[in-house]
């Protein structure tokens, strides 16, 4: 599609001017239409991408302060990239939201409450600390939740209904080691495991079974000091000032490690959320010539816990499985990431019968910190994801993203795991803990 | 692009109208703001743009007769639209007109194995009904490259095709009943919910299909349901010239055979193509034929022994037959990357879509090496061969002043040349605004006369789709009113009530 962006804003901003020529890919042919949440249930081609497309060409045509209509959209927007692995166009959909994002952050003057909602997530989520307090604080709220709507409601929904889990093993850097001898006798790697900051508070089970799997097969987990949150908080909001400095903490932490005498085979994501946005550090810093090289070699290590599993190859369940589970892949894993197949091949070597969600390819509405920006519409989501998933009647869910995890297990009417838990228990692992509850 | 004269009282009164719109189909489903206007201002061609009056989104066969009603009496032209993926421009708004979403009516009402139907709203997407007809072994079969987006309003709209339309006909052929309403506010229900249901009637049905949204809106369609095919097999055949390729696709058809697709892809599409499916082709290749077989196993397999020694007689220089479902996909990913791989070796591409008689396409083919030496604009071939359905891809550069009227003048002149060896200007994308001036080339003056007497019987406010199809207004008032023609009246002899 032809813009008419200023030249003059084209030469001063290499992000509009990658925009630029990334809404020239756009043919306008509308199946990026078939495959976005917002459009299927909003029905309104402003909350498509296609539309949006449109949106940001004339904002940056346009020039200065866009409108509220504008902004509205551009933040309904769920960033599942749905549309970008379907687009037949190669049209790169993440980097022209993500630029605009950033350019209504610095052109655009929100109220004061969304302005102070943002800050408050962006400070809460990235300090496992402060996060875990304020879900204290959370559960002495929750009983008036009727008395709120919106974004306070969808916090205190998000609050586990449940007694915080215990701080979890994985808790602090070091070197968590396998045995000498690894089982299945390979060489041994080591690997930079990313902790995450949301998930070892809610469901630290899952970090503590990623590292037993990965010890069992011959591989030292090091949680580098200096390494925390991967950005995406505060690079969903469009503030990448504030995204920069966890950014770079973390690829100095994780170079430390790989360039010491030990190195790194790879470094290990178990939420593909954060997954997906340290794969993107390479192209986050490119025009930075101190990090470019840095970010991009942080970028080429990364890998998803299910893709390192697969180069490894898993080991031969131990026990008896067999159970239904019906994978929920999250956006960031098939849409962000492209791994499809890898999560599913290995639940059905490990002896599960694997089931696939009706309209997988549809975002569950959890998003990052959409479920709490946009509570309505992550709700309408939530719901069809529950119906769909409930369909196939299976004993077990999956999913390698806590957001998603956090969204639908309360509802799902099964045990709603993270994938390792199962590759864990499988291989010689303790039963997980949402599965030993609900058999009690 | 010349559209009709725009209405600036019209325009005046955009806020009123929009209040009164809003009563009809509920506040946030007409969009009034400038900036959430613009990204409705084309369908699939961004060469034609227009910001529309409003955009109106109703839920309902009822809000449309209503939302009808209020625009005939306050003379507000109505463009219809299903996702916008048009490529004739048959949902290019006017600036005086609301554009008509069918978004929001989106369901499957009914699947009926029994009678093997099914009963959709206009804004289902093409490929939901196969996937709703899927547990009972059926399928909708026209299926358009969009059909994982367009709707079935749409398709009807446009009387859409696919690749499967060689042998399972266009979408005329499957539909067997229709909801739609007139200007004047009446539902009309034309055929039903099983097969002969429009039997003993005109074939009003035939008369819509294809109608581009100039004579009522659809609102409900009946389509016929196909069992799936029980299996199917492509052949890849590559041929040293296009010429020998072009003879092969009569060989095929003149045998009998009826292939349930026949793809034709040139050199320059497969250059294209072979990055992206990590493929090469060999360097004598000039052109590939994908010829798919379907129908059950032993007849499929007897079909491909056909096909191939036809292929071979006519000279080709390599014919490879699938043997799995997986092999399937592989060679028909080079058809479906060919539109996107073009898009990635130029800035800009214009593809227009005329239909010949199958034996007269290698004259066209060498006609349009002309029309590129003359314009200096590269273009590439792939197209529906099996059905003379052509696709020439005008390689140019919307940066380049002038680059863009050149490509529709090379467009035009090969859309000219397939009326003049007896072809027709469109096989499936539909007349729109883009070809609808050279609409007096295929059709004489009594001709388009009388398909405009039809258009001013469903609607003679002319307020439907103005400015597409026609390359002049209908003058429906004139057609109303006894004709007189040089002070005599037509037909003067004939006795009048």
């Amino acid at each position: 599609m032809l813009s008419h962006i200023p030249q003059k804003l084209l030469d001063s901003n290499p992000d509009i001017a990658l925009s630029s020529d990334i809404i020239g890919n756009c043919v306008h042919c509308g199946v990026c239409l078939s495959h976005c949440p917002t459009y299927t249930v909003l029905h309104n081609e402003n909350d498509s991408p296609r539309g949006r497309i449109f949106l940001i060409k004339d904002m940056y045509e346009t020039g200065g302060a866009p409108d509220s209509k504008t902004v509205e959209h551009l933040d309904r927007c769920l960033t599942c990239l749905a549309c970008e692995a379907i687009c037949p166009s190669g049209v790169e959909y993440s980097k022209l939201i993500g630029h605009a994002r950033e350019y209504v952050e610095e052109h655009y003057k929100r109220s004061l409450w969304q302005r102070s909602v943002r800050s408050t997530l962006e400070i809460l989520l990235p300090r496992p600390e402060l996060f875990r307090l304020s879900l204290y604080a959370g559960k002495l709220g929750r009983p008036f939740r009727s008395l709120f709507s919106g974004t306070i409601r969808a916090m205190l929904d998000m609050v586990p209904k449940n007694p915080l889990p215990a701080i979890g093993k994985i808790n602090k850097p070091g070197l968590y080691a396998s045995p000498d001898q690894p089982a299945t006798g390979q060489r041994k790697k080591r690997i930079a495991l990313l902790t995450g900051c949301v998930q070892n508070t809610l469901d630290p089970a899952i970090n503590d079974a990623t590292v037993r799997l990965l010890n069992r097969h011959g591989v030292d987990v090091v949680v580098a000091r200096g390494a925390g949150c991967c950005g995406a908080p505060a690079e969903h909001m469009g503030d990448e000032d504030k995204a920069l400095p966890y950014v770079k903490a973390n690829i100095d932490a994780w170079l430390r490690e790989a360039d010491s005498p030990e190195g790194l085979d790879a470094i290990v994501i178990n939420a593909s959320g954060c997954g997906t946005s340290v794969k993107a550090y390479g192209h986050v810093l490119r025009n930075d010539p101190a990090w470019a090289e840095k970010a991009a070699r942080v970028s080429a290590m990364a890998k998803d816990i299910t893709e390192f599993m697969t180069t490894i190859g898993l080991s031969k369940p131990v026990i008896e499985t067999g159970q239904r589970v019906v994978y929920h892949s999250a956006c960031s894993m098939q849409h962000g990431q492209r791994i499809v197949l890898p999560p599913k091949t290995l639940l059905r070597e490990a002896g599960f019968e694997v089931l696939d969600v009706p309209e997988g390819y549809l975002c569950c509405g959890s998003a990052g910190t959409y479920n709490l920006l946009q509570p309505e519409i992550a709700n309408q989501l939530k719901d069809r994801k529950l119906k769909n998933l409930k369909s196939v009647h299976a004993q077990i869910a999956a999913s390698g993203n806590i957001g998603c995890i956090t969204q639908l297990a309360d509802e799902a009417g099964i045990p709603f795991v993270h994938t390792v838990e199962l590759l864990d228990w499988a291989t010689g692992g303790p039963i997980p803990p949402a599965m030993a509850k609900m058999a009690h | 692009m010349k559209m009709p004269v725009t209405d600036p009282g019209v325009i005046a009164r955009r806020e009123q109208l929009a209040t009164g719109l809003r009563a009809i189909v509920g506040a946030e489903w007409v969009i009034s703001e400038e900036s959430e206007r613009a990204p409705y201002q084309c369908d699939g061609i961004t060469a034609y743009m227009a910001m529309p009056l409003l955009v109106v989104l109703p839920a309902s066969t009822d809000e449309i007769r209503r939302v009808l009603l209020f625009c005939k009496e306050n003379g507000v032209k109505i463009v219809p639209r299903g996702s916008g993926t048009s490529l004739s421009g048959g949902a290019l708004p006017v600036e005086d007109g609301i554009l008509l979403g069918t978004a929001r009516l989106c369901n499957i009402l009914d699947v009926n194995p029994t009678e093997r139907i099914a009963r959709v709203q206009p804004g289902a997407r093409n490929i939901t009904v196969s996937e709703a007809a899927s547990p009972h072994g059926l399928c909708y079969m026209p299926d358009p490259s969009s059909q994982i987006i367009s709707t079935i309003g749409g398709n009807v709209a446009e009387n859409a095709g696919g690749v499967h339309c060689l042998k399972y006909g266009v979408t005329s052929n499957h539909i067997l009943g229709l909801e739609a309403v007139l200007m004047n506010g009446d539902v009309i229900h034309l055929g039903g919910n099983y097969l002969g249901a429009a039997d003993g009637s005109l074939d009003l049905i035939g008369v819509l299909t294809g109608s581009e949204g100039l004579l009522a809106v659809i609102t409900e369609i009946t389509v016929r349901l196909v069992p799936k095919p029980e299996t199917a097999r492509v052949l890849s055949m590559s041929f040293p010239s296009v010429d020998t390729a072009c003879h092969c696709v009569g060989a095929i058809i003149g045998s009998g055979i009826i292939p349930a697709g026949l793809e034709f892809m040139d050199r320059k599409v497969l250059d294209a193509v072979a990055p992206l499916i990590q493929e090469t082709f060999d360097a004598s290749t000039a052109a590939l034929l994908i010829c798919e077989l379907d129908g059950c196993k032993s007849e499929v397999d007897a079909l491909v022994q056909s096909v191939t020694a036809i292929a071979q007689k006519e000279g080709a220089i390599e014919v490879r037959a699938s043997n799995s479902d997986a092999e399937r996909e592989r060679i028909w990913r080079s058809r479906k990357l060919a539109f996107a791989a073009i898009g990635k070796i130029c800035r800009d591409y214009y593809c227009t879509d005329g239909t010949i008689p199958r034996n007269r396409l290698p004259d066209v083919l060498a006609k349009m090496a002309e029309f590129s030496k003359k314009y200096g604009l590269d273009y590439a071939n792939c197209f529906h061969a099996g059905d003379g359905n052509l696709h020439p891809i005008i390689m140019y550069d919307s940066r380049k002043p002038g680059d863009l009227e050149k490509a529709e003048e090379f467009g035009a002149d090969v859309l000219r040349t397939c009326v003049d060896v007896g072809g027709v200007l469109s096989g499936e994308h539909g007349i729109g605004v883009e070809k609808r001036d050279l609409m007096t080339h295929q059709f004489t003056t009594t001709d388009l006369e009388q398909q405009q007497t039809l258009r001013c019987a469903f609607d003679p406010t002319e307020l439907l789709n103005p400015g597409k199809m026609f390359p002049t207004p209908c003058r429906c008032a004139e057609f109303g009113r006894m004709h007189v023609h040089n002070g005599q009246l037509r037909f003067p002899d004939v006795p009048r009530f």
